[in-house]
């Protein structure tokens, strides 16, 4: 399988889906 | 003379030192990954040496020492604003999600920091010649500087949110 960061749209991409997950992340620890 | 220069105003110095040093760091690593790595397959090969010899020492040096500012400046201001403590430990167990945010782009801006001292300097250093090494181990040098700055670079955009957020009111 390929590597996604070899991709700049992917990995765009990843940060993207990854802030998603860190705002719930926020909400969550800091509830 | 006193008036101006309180507390207050060390606190946004230390503020504005770090923003020139975040700006500087990611701006080159973006430099890096949005421009010169998806440029350097299309230019001659007689010109490459000009990026390798000559652009990329240089650049790496502002790189690596902006990140040292940035994360240095950093820990001072979160010391000097009081949540140096809460935030390390992402704010848990404080009810604010301007601490667990801050706290989670100071963690993800540590990672990248990490990465840029201890990963892409020193494979950096190989490919650059700096520090002895074999074509292969050059060659494994390269790949593994590349995708660590990509890391870094898909981590500076939610470190970028949880900074931004944490002092702009979105909560």
């Amino acid at each position: 399988m390929k590597n996604p960061l070899d991709s700049l749209d992917q990995t765009v991409t990843l940060g993207f889906v990854l802030t998603v997950v860190v705002v719930f992340l926020i909400h969550a620890f800091s509830a | 003379m006193d008036e101006i220069i309180t507390y207050a105003w060390w606190v946004f110095a230390f503020r504005w030192f770090h923003v020139l040093s975040g700006v500087m760091w990611i701006g080159l690593l973006w430099y890096f990954n949005f421009v010169q790595t998806p440029t350097m397959p299309k230019i001659p090969a007689e010109l490459k040496p000009a990026i390798g010899k000559f652009i990329l020492p240089e650049a790496l040096f502002w790189f690596r020492w902006a990140a040292m500012s940035t994360i240095v400046t950093g820990l001072i201001l979160a010391q000097m604003n009081g949540y140096l403590l809460s935030a390390i430990k992402l704010g848990i167990g404080d009810h604010s999600p301007n601490i667990t945010a801050i706290g989670f782009g100071m963690w993800l801006g540590a990672i990248m920091w990490f990465n840029v001292w201890f990963i892409i300097w020193p494979n950096q250093k190989k490919v650059l010649g700096l520090t002895p090494a074999s074509d292969d181990e050059k060659k494994a040098a390269a790949r593994l500087a590349g995708l660590t700055s990509r890391a870094n670079t898909l981590l500076s955009i939610p470190m970028l949110y949880c900074m931004m957020s944490a002092s702009h009111g979105v909560f």
